[in-house]
């Protein structure tokens, strides 16, 4: 789970990470501040804001949806009524799984992510030459805490909880038929998606 | 044997089983009728233990099953197989995976076992070289064997078939309603059978219970249905022209 929206995810990550870089460049171009400041101030960006939380979205959409349609297909052609009477536990079969897949993988997603925009970034610097790679990579390094690492991932790991548990709940939950399915992934990718948001002011104001 | 002992069931305000007495006797097919929507799946879920009934009490060989602790109640599950409506076979599993599924989450058997075992259930439906297939390779008619397969992994002293004949072609409705009578048989099982088909009724039916509105309006087997005084039964039997002219032969 997740693996198949590495390409997805490196691509987002790429751009992001190329267009913070440029917008940073040309928005403090002034010999009052040094160059290196891009690559400060796209590092800190990058790792601890966009990265855990454009990703968690993008993830929302992308794997949410698809556990939402999974679990909810199954409930609408009878298959979790199947493992219910067969004394199978379908959400500790369903649900857990995919839970505890989405907190083992989504991490590892979000590292990727965090390597694919820093690269981006670089890319970009290289390419359009707005300020010295030597810069970018003297900003990047500068005052670099483990702990933003840390923050990342503990946030990513929140919202991946968060995504596949709400995403299952709208699956879970589905009665009645296609039209359902449809709604409930909709439903199921809003809730998702406020609650990580809230839940991103909280986790910054506990942490930070 | 299950015995239903005036089992009622709401949705909200709405009530769908009106005090249902039967009972289902072992090593029979048992047939649930009815028309759509008067209350036959909802009797069935209650059965098997999808839906907890508001009112009275379903007996498994004396045992009560909705008051049952929960690791009794799952030992009472072991001996229970479904067929649902739509096969309901998991999609991600091959055939043979679907069938050992049980027997996975169940039982302490080797793969070759299982193995062993599946095709076993496989030839007892006349299905072979379906192993490596996935449900949507199948035809529904095949899915529907596939799902029989699967219920019968556990050796179940109880199979409950919810409308096994819907969406099949006459051929292959005479097919599973044979099988059904063949496992009940074979296997001694108590086998429920939910269906408004007629040629089921007719030809498999060793005990009846006709529901009619959320009420028990007439419970007999196929050998007097045909010669019912019931109003309501003989509207439901005789709703098609082919019975009616039947009826006339009667």
């Amino acid at each position: 789970m997740g693996i198949g929206s590495m390409l997805i995810v490196c691509i987002v990550s790429l751009a992001m990470g190329s267009v913070i870089t440029l917008q940073t460049a040309l928005q403090i171009e002034s010999g009052w501040i040094p160059a290196w400041t891009v690559g400060f101030v796209a590092r800190t960006s990058i790792v601890m804001e966009l990265c855990p939380t454009i990703i968690s979205l993008l993830l929302v959409g992308n794997l949410g949806s698809r556990i939402t349609a999974e679990i909810g297909s199954m409930r609408v052609t009878e298959q979790i009524d199947a493992l219910e009477v067969m004394g199978v536990n379908p959400a500790s079969h369903l649900v857990l799984p995919k839970v505890l897949a989405s907190i083992i993988v989504n991490p590892v997603l979000c590292i990727f992510s965090i390597a694919f925009a820093l690269f981006g970034g670089f890319a970009t610097v290289w390419l359009t030459g707005c300020i010295s790679t030597y810069n970018f990579i003297d900003g990047l390094t500068y005052c670099f805490r483990v702990y933003d690492v840390v923050y990342a991932l503990t946030k990513t790991c929140i919202f991946a909880f968060v995504m596949s548990s709400v995403a299952s709940f709208y699956g879970y939950r589905i009665e009645g038929g296609a039209l359902e399915l449809g709604k409930a992934s909709t439903q199921g990718i809003v809730v998702s998606s406020f609650v990580i948001l809230v839940l991103n002011v909280v986790i910054t104001n506990v942490m930070l | 044997m299950i015995e239903v002992n005036n089992v009622s069931k709401y949705f909200g305000e709405k009530q769908i089983l009106h005090s249902i007495n039967t009972q289902f006797e072992e090593g029979k097919v048992n047939l649930i009728i009815g028309r759509s929507g008067s209350g036959k799946t909802v009797l069935m879920k209650c059965l098997v233990g999808l839906h907890s009934p508001e009112e009275g009490q379903v007996l498994y060989s004396g045992r009560e099953f909705h008051n049952l602790p929960e690791n009794e109640k799952l030992l009472l599950r072991k001996e229970m197989g479904m067929v649902f409506q739509g096969s309901a076979l998991f999609d991600s599993m091959t055939i043979e995976e679907n069938i050992t599924f049980p027997l996975d989450m169940f039982t302490e058997q080797s793969e070759s076992e299982k193995h062993d075992r599946a095709n076993f259930c496989l030839e007892c439906v006349d299905l072979v070289n379906v192993n490596k297939l996935y449900p949507a390779e199948l035809s529904g008619g095949m899915k529907k064997r596939a799902a029989i397969a699967r219920a019968l992994a556990c050796n179940p002293k109880y199979l409950f078939f919810d409308e096994p004949n819907s969406g099949l072609d006459p051929k292959t409705s005479l097919l599973i309603d044979e099988l059904i009578t063949k496992i009940t048989h074979d296997f001694n099982t108590t086998t429920v059978v939910n269906t408004h088909d007629l040629n089921s009724i007719i030809t498999i039916g060793e005990t009846i219970s006709f529901i009619y509105q959320g009420h028990l309006a007439w419970r007999g087997s196929s050998d007097n249905i045909l010669t019912s005084d019931d109003p309501t039964l003989n509207d439901f039997i005789y709703a098609q022209p082919l019975t009616q002219r039947l009826r006339k032969t009667l």
